[in-house]
């Protein structure tokens, strides 16, 4: 009797052991999926800075010293190396494209020019997926970090290998002004 | 209720209800096989297993095609066709700002990117629909794009995600897909009982006797009630999940005010959405309809209302943005 209560217990244990360990697989997967995503928006703002330069160059001939601000900033996080530079020279790039988007908003024949606003919005856009990727990226490893580190899952992870996750966060006060961007397009 | 709970109850509820719609289809066969088919010794039940087949297919496809029935009977058309068939540049920022602002909520809620839609109607509106979320869409009608601006277009789209995500839009797909087919089948029954009416009464003979009689109204209250059970089911799935919808939503872009604000643009176009017809209202961010009903909260209006006061829903979202 004793026996088959402690092979019960066993085989209980066990398949708590791999339920556990199948969520933490899961939610780590998530978590660098999230991380991945994050870095395809980075990569397609990259590529859409180079369009939107070239399209306002002509109309923004006073202001080259904001347009070359943005190259530079974008030259800077494209070589950024590791998370941690990363997130701090995307944000340095984000504020570089507020400016010019701010200074963008005194040339009405900017403002009036469908290119010109597609871009805009192609430019939120990715600002915006950037953000929420980010959001995401946040909350599922915070539930990934929770799971490794509560009890008594906790005394399992680090055995079979699963660390924490680092977090975004917001480097400096500048960064949590998001640059805003006017895509009221003339309607109210 | 945790997401993965939602999703379990939105699973067993969309099995739930076509179990309901198969058993339906049996007792009407059954009783046609009994009462009209007479149901002697030896009798091949052929009407019950028709009937079973019919329903059986019927639950299958409308899981399986239910969204495009949808789509259809919405006149949606893909994204991607109204842009390229736009000609003013106007109509081409408004179509791309609804394809980016799916993707970014589709990236908040960590799910694929639904297929985006267009309904040609101006009165705003929007619903969700698809199997799971690798298989949903999303539709707006024009002048839901007209109406709001980026913003609350975000807020919009991300109430479906939730609807998406929550796999809300399974079982309500494939409500709306049923309960098309009980409407049908309400029309058809009482074309046949009014030709085989005579004949009811002549087979009621001994076998069958007073559980004949039993199961005959049973069969009768069926038909008669099926429009009306079909309804109050299509009403009662979608009310509560509006609110969770919402609260997704402002999850989802954390801004629950945009959304509010959204809902209050649409409830001011007095319009009813006359391209959204009577079967898939519940699938709707506002009831198509206009309803009266939807303004007040009293127990009769709840029975018929699709979706909670928007008076409602937008003083919980307002409370949301304090909290946050």
């Amino acid at each position: 009797m004793a026996g088959i209560v402690l092979i019960v217990i066993i085989v209980l244990i066990g398949i708590w052991l791999i339920g556990m360990y199948n969520r933490l697989v899961g939610l780590r997967n998530q978590t660098q999926n999230g991380w991945r995503q994050i870095d395809v928006q980075l990569k397609r703002r990259h590529d859409l800075i180079p369009n939107l330069v070239e399209t306002v160059k002509g109309a923004m001939e006073f202001e080259k010293g904001t347009l070359t601000a943005v190259m530079d900033a974008r030259a800077k996080a494209m070589g950024a190396a590791g998370p941690a530079d990363a997130s701090r020279k995307e944000g340095e790039l984000s504020q570089a494209l507020g400016r010019l988007l701010a200074v963008a908003e005194n040339y009405p024949q900017l403002k009036s020019n469908e290119n010109v606003k597609m871009l805009q919005e192609e430019l939120s856009a990715t600002e915006n997926k950037i953000g929420f990727a980010r959001q995401f990226y946040n909350d599922i490893a915070t539930k990934f970090n929770i799971a490794c580190q509560s009890f008594p899952s906790n005394l399992f992870a680090s055995a079979f290998g699963f660390t924490a996750a680092e977090l975004f966060q917001i480097q400096d006060d500048a960064d949590r002004q998001v640059p805003k961007v006017d895509l009221s397009l003339g309607k109210s | 209720m945790n997401l993965f709970e939602q999703q379990a109850a939105n699973r067993h509820r969309t099995w739930l209800v076509m179990a309901l719609f198969i058993a339906f289809f049996a007792i009407v066969g059954a009783g046609v096989d009994l009462f009209i088919l007479g149901g002697g010794q030896g009798y091949f039940p052929v009407a019950t297993l028709l009937a079973l087949a019919f329903g059986g297919g019927r639950a299958w496809w409308s899981l399986r095609f239910g969204d495009r029935a949808v789509l259809g009977s919405a006149e949606a058309q893909p994204l991607e066709e109204c842009l390229s068939r736009a000609t003013d540049d106007d109509a081409r920022l408004r179509y791309r700002q609804f394809q980016n602002v799916v993707e970014e909520m589709a990236i908040a809620a960590g799910i694929p990117a639904p297929a985006p839609y267009v309904i040609p109607d101006d009165d705003p509106n929007a619903f969700a629909t698809g199997r799971d979320p690798a298989h949903a869409s999303i539709a707006v009608t024009e002048g839901l794009l007209r109406t709001l601006n980026r913003e609350e277009l975000q807020g919009v789209v991300a109430h479906e995600m939730g609807h998406v995500r929550n796999l809300d839009i399974r079982l309500m797909m494939v409500v709306a897909a049923l309960v098309g087919g009980i409407l049908l089948l309400a029309d058809w029954s009482t074309r046949a009982m009014r030709f085989g009416g005579g004949r009811v009464r002549v087979r009621r003979d001994r076998d069958s006797g007073a559980v004949g009689l039993v199961v005959l109204i049973v069969w009768l209250v069926a038909i008669v009630l099926a429009p009306l059970i079909g309804q109050l089911l299509a009403l009662a799935v979608s009310r509560r999940r509006e609110y969770q919808a919402d609260a997704t939503g402002a999850e989802l872009t954390r801004n629950p005010l945009a959304l509010a604000n959204a809902l209050e643009k649409i409830d001011d176009a007095v319009a009813p959405t006359t391209t959204i017809k009577r079967g898939t209202a519940h699938l709707c961010i506002a009831d198509p309809l206009g309803k009266k009903v939807n303004d007040t909260e009293s127990v009769w209006a709840n029975l018929w209302a699709t979706h909670p006061p928007m008076a409602q829903r937008i003083a919980a979202l307002k409370e949301m943005a304090l909290v946050h």
